[in-house]
């Protein structure tokens, strides 16, 4: 929404602010100014001169030689490009030291061309004949400006009058953000109305005069509404003997201001009583107007309609139409026909204001594709009590402009009437809101500058119908609260029982991820929770991986954002594949993010959301050097039970000889490995890939931030080194069980210290040792205890083929 | 003074001269044997007492003694005087170029996402706040109608949410937590939720389809505006610094009357206008309000009871505006190179 400055002080005539002043208190008063222009920034010391004589420069083909009378006691010099410059002329003229705002072209410089005298082809010139252009402004807002050459004004105008005054340059363009529920504010008198109480000045809302000859409207045209639950109310007068011409000048740039071009009187007035009270209008040639009767009903599916943009519309059935006797002549709302538009040869004008329903006008013009001015003011929900001022209003601008002969009366269909609502004036209750103080004469102080009249007797506010927002104490508060200003409320602090700041545990333990992580080398990735299907066939799951059972959004953003990931994995392999393009070395990524596991497809209910803890490397660090992060987090997480990193289920995604599905306590809580070399190549990684996935829901059951003291051990530890060869499929883990059933309570760590395979050592077989470290936690062992406990270790290593080396 | 009383002090002399003059521990060591040691002269002197007059004898016992006394002290001190010598010459050996590169460990970098989140976090739990969260993928219910954007409402409009099914969206905001934790009805509430909302904005410079915000919510007796003002301008304080401002400007929300937009005085050139802020002098970092007593309603609080506030701020706008990051984008490409800057 747009206005100028001044058609606000049209109705606020004594606000005496700069744009600036005004830009600050409005947006501060709620009616929020994105931006504003001052139309005479970069204009200064420009006159109205009349040109004396003109002459043909002689060193110049196009150039002329003006004496100007500036209203000094000597004419000036002034050599002049413009194709139009004559004597007599009334122009305006930039003095020397003057400033212009751009060129002819229309290009603006910032801060202004300063002019200064000078010789033009050998002849002096003080000062400037401008274009309407260069006093940057548009033929647009000045139509009778000429396409090429200098602005002419009137023969009578005063010479050394101020030109920027007199074209009305001394003014600014301001642009609001209106919010939603301000429907009002929508309308050049709902700002102004908020300008006056933000500034305390006087109001003057227009006054409507009555008009209209002796006939009656109802006597031209009869109005039927079919479908009052669209269209609410719906107005029409009419205006005989049109004479069709331009409108005035001040309307024009009032028009011009809001971006909106002036056309012709008719055509200018319905947009303006259009953004001066919000309400749209529409002009039909009443003679199109067959049976002279207009009905309005619901179109039917199918229906084409040509509207007055010469385009074809398909319709449906929840489509307002408007209609004659016999055809359709105007989408409701949205915009006019072809076949009833206001030509030059009009004579009777029927002008229509109605309110139509917003949501139905909003979802509509979406259905359609159309969306106009009018379209854009319904669909926020009009209130029908401004229909009749607008139609009244316009009536009023064609009698006052001579543009026709306005008809008595008006037809108007209102079924079911809106009447000024009622909210209780509860002042403890805003105060309370607030944290404030206001007494109950400054509160109504406040209200009644916005016409929200208090009631003594009833003690209620009384409620415009134009202020739908307004509905209960919260929505008066906030009258208060905005007039008063945001920074007269009080600055203070909650009371009241103390609360405890926490963490919740999951994310405690996600915060403890992070920090191992980072430790390790890995940095913190962010990746998108939607992607492509396309990421299943990168990852090579096959057709009927339940991975693919994946969340589909209706309306993606195209479909690289398609389906809500059930895997972390393309994210952070994409992320490497990024780095490895860019010739990252080594590098190392973590993530913490959800994927989303449906229950059932289609949703019904809620996903499962799983926090799923990811890291992904390449370079520098192996298999194991991954598996120690997880370890180390585990440990962190007070998950002292030993992990088992399991080959039985194996994943498409990573090498089928190097990964591991990671089980605590029988539950799965992860997996690792290196990355598929397919899977590599498809994310353009060149080098070996190392990723892991903790699913943290898997862990929160296990991890504990408990810590209990175990004392340190007083008595002494032995230490027996045990070296065997085993066959090559013997694991670890194997090994480890013996070690760990067979040695007993007595047997406090081992440490695997060396694994070798080749020579000297038969084929399928490999040699590990393993150092044991027996301690008793009350006594010095005896001898015989640790040997004890060794030759029941080998008995169990014997049993899976283990040899000792000696 | 006899002969032999002469002698030990002669070699008393002799040791300590011996002694000064010893330049190094195996020289000193020499001068231990030679005047102590068994076949030493001042030992000689005690291997001579038997031709001493034994009623003499202990008086050159106590010669003896002062002197072998008076030169190990010597030696003591001169040793530790060569100690220390020596070890200045080993450390004087082994000094370093402190100027050498250092040996770094190789650690990773945390987002600044997650770190301006962990100070806002910081910031709030200080305050009492406990921070929860809820799901990404959200009822229509949770996400608008509970927060007094009925059916129809513009903000339900396609092109800003992302659908799944009639019913169920991807979040457009954080605020269906609060309804969430209003519906469980513990009294009084003061919480934070972080967490990643999605609206349908095709990504450049400052958008992205998927961002995050923090709401905040606070639900007790005799909460008002001003309780507001002053949570948020502790907020900005403890954010942006000590001499940060706040200002308030009247603004729309469904689920907030009234309403605010927060605007913080720019911490680049404290409020007299840059680049940065437009020229401004201040820049947009909030919206909030105090809850509307619908909202209340429909969560089953009694808003004659109970009144509350909330705000929600957007993570990505504090991570750009605080850590001077000009491209979203950035954000969620992951190259190390951006990332090892936090």
């Amino acid at each position: 929404m747009n206005t100028s400055l001044s058609w606000i002080r049209r109705y606020v005539p004594d606000l005496d602010v700069t744009a600036r002043e005004y830009a600050d208190a409005m947006t501060l008063s709620g009616t929020k100014v994105e931006n504003y222009e001052e139309l005479d920034r970069d204009l200064s010391n420009i006159v109205v001169g009349e040109v004396l004589s003109c002459e043909p420069h002689p060193n110049s083909d196009h150039l002329h030689i003006c004496m100007v009378n500036v209203g000094a006691e000597e004419p000036l010099q002034i050599v002049c490009g413009a194709p139009n410059v004559a004597a007599g002329q009334k122009v305006p003229v930039v003095l020397e030291g003057g400033r212009v705002a751009g060129s002819r072209d229309g290009e603006k410089t910032e801060g202004g061309i300063v002019i200064k005298a000078g010789k033009l082809r050998g002849v002096e010139s003080h000062g400037m004949i401008c274009s309407i252009e260069e006093l940057g402004s548009t033929r647009e807002m000045y139509p009778e400006a000429p396409e090429y050459g200098i602005y002419v004004f009137p023969e009578d105008t005063e010479v050394g009058a101020d030109a920027i005054g007199l074209l009305g340059l001394h003014d600014a363009i301001i642009e609001y953000e209106i919010t939603s529920n301000r429907v009002d504010c929508y309308s050049v008198i709902g700002i102004a109305r908020e300008a006056a109480a933000t500034f305390g000045k006087k109001f003057n809302e227009p006054e409507i005069k009555v008009t209209g000859n002796d006939e009656k409207a109802s006597d031209y045209i009869s109005v039927d509404v079919v479908d009052t639950d669209l269209c609410p109310r719906f107005t029409a007068r009419v205006v005989k003997n049109v004479k069709i011409g331009p409108s005035p000048k001040w309307m024009q740039r009032c028009l011009a201001s809001n971006g909106i071009r002036p056309i012709n009187n008719v055509v200018d007035i319905t947009n303006y009583v259009m953004e001066e009270y919000g309400q749209p209008m529409h002009s039909y040639d009443y003679d199109t107007i067959s049976g002279h009767k207009i009905i309005v009903k619901r179109a039917k599916d199918g229906d084409v309609f040509t509207t007055l943009d010469g385009q074809e519309r398909k319709l449906d059935h929840d489509v307002i139409m408007i209609n004659d006797a016999e055809k359709p002549v105007g989408i409701g709302g949205i915009m006019g026909g072809e076949n009833s538009m206001i030509t030059d040869d009009v004579t009777t004008v029927l002008f229509e204001a109605a309110c139509f329903n917003g949501t139905n006008i909003r979802l509509s013009s979406k259905r359609i594709g159309l969306q106009t001015d009018a379209s854009q003011k319904f669909d926020k929900g009009l209130d029908p009590n401004t229909a009749e001022l607008a139609v009244n209003r316009a009536c009023e601008l064609m009698e006052e402009f001579g543009a026709g002969e306005v008809v008595g009366g008006i037809v108007d269909v209102y079924p079911e009437k809106r009447l000024p609502s009622e909210v209780p004036f509860e002042p403890e209750k805003i105060n309370g809101l607030l944290g404030t103080s206001f007494t109950e004469e400054e509160m109504i102080g406040y209200f009644e500058a916005v016409d929200l009249k208090y009631d003594k007797e009833k003690n209620v506010i009384k409620v415009p119908t134009w202020r739908q927002d307004v509905l209960r104490t919260c929505d008066l508060a906030e009258e208060v609260a905005r007039f008063s200003g945001y920074d007269k409320i009080p600055t203070t602090l909650p009371t009241g029982a103390a609360t405890t700041g926490k963490l919740q545990f999951d994310m405690r333990v996600l915060s403890v991820a992070r920090d191992i992580a980072e430790e390790c080398g890995f940095s913190q990735a962010y990746c998108y929770s939607f992607e492509s299907r396309k990421a299943f066939d990168r990852l090579t799951l096959d057709e009927n991986d339940p991975l693919r059972n994946a969340i589909e959004i209706s309306n993606p953003l195209g479909e690289d954002f398609s389906i809500m990931r059930t895997t972390p994995l393309n994210g952070i392999l994409t992320s490497l594949g990024t780095n490895y393009n860019r010739r990252n070395k080594s590098v190392r990524l973590y993530e913490t993010g959800n994927i989303y596991l449906p229950k059932a497809l289609p949703l019904t209910e809620l996903p499962d959301e799983r926090m799923q803890f990811t890291l992904g490397m390449y370079g520098d660090g192996d298999f194991f050097e991954m598996k120690g992060v997880v370890e180390l987090l585990l440990m962190k997480l007070g998950m002292n039970q030993k992990t088992q990193y399991t080959t039985d289920t194996l994943k498409n995604y990573m090498h089928p000889g190097r990964q591991a599905q990671i089980i605590y306590d029988g539950v799965r809580i992860g997996e690792i490995g290196e990355v598929h070399p397919l899977v590599r190549k498809n994310y353009e990684i060149g080098e070996r890939a190392i990723i892991a996935v903790i699913d943290i829901p898997s862990i929160l059951g296990f991890a504990t931030f408990d810590r209990k003291y175990h004392g340190i051990a007083r008595f002494p530890a032995v230490t027996r080194d045990i070296s065997m060869v085993v066959p090559r499929t013997v694991t670890a883990y194997e090994i480890e069980e013996i070690l760990a059933q067979r040695g007993g309570k007595i047997l406090e760590s081992y440490r695997l210290f060396d694994i070798y395979e080749g020579e000297h050592i038969m084929k399928g077989y490999k040699s590990m040792a393993y150092s044991l470290v027996f301690r008793h936690p009350d006594k010095t062992m005896e001898e015989s205890e640790i040997t004890s406990a060794m030759n029941k270790i080998l008995n169990g290593l014997a049993t899976i083929g283990a040899e000792l080396r000696k | 003074m006899s002969d032999i009383e002469q002698k030990v002090k002669e070699i008393q002399d002799a040791a300590v001269s011996a002694i000064m003059g010893a330049d190094g521990l195996d020289k000193l060591n020499e001068v231990r044997v030679a005047f102590l040691g068994k076949k030493g002269s001042l030992t000689a002197v005690l291997k001579s007492m038997k031709n001493v007059d034994p009623e003499d004898r202990p008086k050159v016992g106590k010669w003896v003694n002062d002197a072998r006394a008076e030169i190990e002290e010597r030696m003591t001190e001169m040793k530790n005087k060569l100690d220390a010598e020596k070890m200045a010459r080993e450390l004087e050996k082994e000094k370093i170029d402190v100027t050498l590169p250092p040996k770094m460990k190789f650690i990773g970098h945390r987002h600044p996402n997650t770190i301006a989140l962990e100070e806002v976090e910081r910031i709030f739990i200080g305050m009492g706040y406990e921070v929860i969260e809820g799901p990404e993928i959200e009822y229509d219910d949770y996400n608008f109608t509970k927060l007094n954007i009925p059916a129809n409402h513009p903000a339900k409009d396609e092109q800003d949410t992302f659908y799944i099914t009639k019913d169920i969206l991807l979040r457009t905001q954080t605020s269906p937590v609060q309804a969430r934790v209003m519906e469980q009805g513990k009294l009084p509430i003061r919480m934070i939720s972080p967490g990643r909302v999605f609206r349908s904005d095709e990504v450049d410079a400052t958008h992205s389809p998927s961002f995050h915000q923090i709401e905040g919510l606070v639900i007790d007796k005799n909460i008002t505006f001003a309780d507001l003002k002053g949570t948020l301008d502790v907020f900005a304080k403890e954010l942006f610094g000590p001499e940060t401002k706040t200002k308030f400007r009247p603004h729309h929300f469904p689920f907030t009357e009234p309403s605010a937009e927060v605007d913080v005085s720019c911490f680049k050139c404290g409020g007299k206008g840059c680049r940065f802020c437009k020229g401004s002098g201040w820049i947009e970092i909030l919206g909030c309000g105090m809850v509307h007593p619908h909202v209340l309603e429909m969560c089953g609080i009694d808003p004659n009871e109970y009144t509350g506030f909330a705000f929600g701020v957007g993570l990505e706008r504090i991570a750009l505006l605080k850590y001077e990051i000009d491209d979203m984008r950035l954000l969620y490409e992951n190259d190390v190179r951006f990332l090892r800057q936090f």
